[in-house]
């Protein structure tokens, strides 16, 4: 293909020339961190990606990589329990509502990262504290959608279920619920956001087994090279996890367009 | 539902309210003074009150909130000079913005956070890192949220001024503009925000001075009083810089 060819193809898609950004990025980084930068700071991606093999035949990183998987599963759990649990009763109950979301939105407002040495001070260093911290994190924006979600449904959904002689309990079945899953799944989102951003600082502020404890390691002895390689793999495992929740929320939302 | 019932409503969630305020502080205050809960767990809250005044009095945080505030001040700078231009220069063209916005909101999607050992290496523990912490968490909503302004404005009024004849600039300062600023503010209210939490964080996690560090040192001194009345200044600090800029966003975008 000539060059002019070529460029006409970018031109008119731009999904190809997107690749395209990203490959002359990683270009440039390649040819920057092998010529110019003191490789004591910086490793080109191509030794990165070779590296990834001896990372996980490191000692104790393959194990670090789980807990910090098993922290981020069981924190984002209680968040969605928490967060539906809360989220529900305060949503449905106008009292509740005024009563409450004050108090959750004043807690909400804390810089969360400012009481961290507290979460250590409470619950050790092991994984309860990364778990409760990512809690903290993962909750609140569950709760808020969870609300928002509830209080957006038509009052004259809610009057002609009611004057239809519908029950409570078929109201929440057939009119709430129905109308609630596509922010539940939006809040799982945020809230999924939340627990990686809470389990993670946890995790670098101090750590014995977790990944923490490796970027650490890697960081003092002035080893980029390995450091990278755990940073691509920590940031894959989040952008998987997003992708999931993402996927489910544009799945569950279908139903309303 | 009547304005008089209403209104009774809202005074009993006001009591609600402050019940449950009065309740915690006074649970704290029982906790630490007669049911014997460690004092390095929980300090009693009259011995934070004293330790807060000390720390209002004395000064003694006036260097720690410097450092701190200048780190946000360059990282916030950086971030809206590049960001706001970068996001102009790229929503000048639909294709641009093809290629460059689903890449900047899926890089936005992976915790920058995760950096911050990078940056440590790169930038050392002093101010550098949390600069450049502050600024590449920060450029994220306002690069994002410039696009979105300049890059979807209706292009009836785009056409209506060029067939009336508008210059270039003319086109920017009465057309272009009005119409992205609220958006541009929003991403930087956003910007500002993230800023103010990763510098914070990041201080946390590896520093030697700064707000966050003295919260960290006086966690491991286990002088638990002071680090207690340092979190509620940080509390405070935080609420006010972000009701300020809240309250300089809807002020901008009334005019």
């Amino acid at each position: 293909m000539s060059g002019a060819a070529l460029k006409r193809t970018l031109l008119r898609h731009p999904g190809l020339a997107r690749p395209a950004v990203v490959a002359g990025m990683f270009l440039a980084w390649e040819i920057a961190a092998r010529w110019w930068i003191d490789p004591a700071f910086l490793s080109p991606p191509s030794k990165v990606v070779a590296s990834l093999g001896e990372l996980f035949a490191t000692k104790g990183v393959p194990a670090a990589l789980r807990i910090t998987l098993w922290e981020l599963g069981v924190a984002f759990a209680i968040s969605v329990v928490i967060g539906l649990v809360v989220g529900l009763s305060v949503g449905l109950s106008r009292f509740a509502n005024r009563t409450g979301m004050p108090i959750i939105l004043l807690l909400y407002g804390i810089p969360q990262i400012t009481i961290l040495p507290l979460f250590i001070l409470y619950f050790g260093i092991g994984p309860p504290s990364k778990i409760a911290f990512g809690v903290t994190h993962g909750m609140f924006p569950i709760i808020v959608t969870i609300v928002a979600g509830v209080q957006n449904i038509k009052p004259i959904l809610m009057t002609a279920a009611h004057s239809m002689g519908a029950s409570r309990w078929q109201i929440f079945r057939w009119v709430i619920f129905p109308h609630m899953i596509p922010s539940f799944f939006a809040g799982m989102r945020l809230g999924m956001t939340g627990v990686l951003l809470g389990v993670l600082l946890a995790e670098l502020y101090v750590s014995t087994a977790g990944i923490g404890y490796y970027t650490q390691l890697f960081t003092q002895s002035f080893n980029p090279t390995m450091l990278l390689a755990l940073v691509s793999v920590l940031a894959g495992m989040a952008i998987v996890l997003n992708e999931i929740v993402r996927r489910a929320e544009i799945h569950f939302g279908r139903w309303r367009s | 539902m009547s304005p008089k019932h209403d209104r009774r409503d809202k005074i009993a969630s006001r009591a609600v309210q402050i019940g449950f305020l009065f309740g915690v502080i006074l649970l704290w205050y029982l906790g630490t003074a007669y049911w014997g809960i460690s004092r390095i767990l929980l300090p009693n809250p009259v011995n934070v009150w004293t330790e807060l005044k000390d720390i209002i009095a004395s000064g003694e945080f006036l260097p720690d909130l410097r450092v701190t505030l200048t780190e946000l001040a360059v990282a916030f700078t950086i971030s809206c000079t590049t960001g706001v231009s970068i996001g102009y220069l790229i929503s000048r063209s639909q294709y641009l913005i093809k290629v460059f916005e689903p890449l900047i909101a899926s890089l936005y999607s992976v915790p920058i956070i995760l950096f911050l050992p990078l940056y440590v290496l790169f930038f050392g523990l002093g101010e550098g890192s949390k600069i450049a912490i502050g600024t590449s968490i920060s450029f994220f909503p306002i690069v994002l949220n410039t696009i979105a302004g300049f890059g979807y404005v209706d292009k009836i009024f785009i056409t209506a001024a060029r067939s009336m004849g508008a210059s270039d600039v003319q086109m920017f300062r009465y057309v272009l503009l009005p119409a992205a600023f609220p958006v541009i503010l929003t991403g930087l209210r956003i910007g500002f925000t993230v800023a103010l939490l990763s510098i914070l964080g990041s201080e946390t996690i590896a520093s030697l001075e700064g707000l966050g560090h003295r919260i960290v040192h006086l966690a491991e001194a286990m002088e638990t009083a002071r680090m207690f009345a340092y979190i509620s200044f940080v509390v405070v600090i935080a609420a006010f810089l972000n009701t300020a800029v809240s309250a300089l966003e809807r002020r901008a975008k009334r005019r």
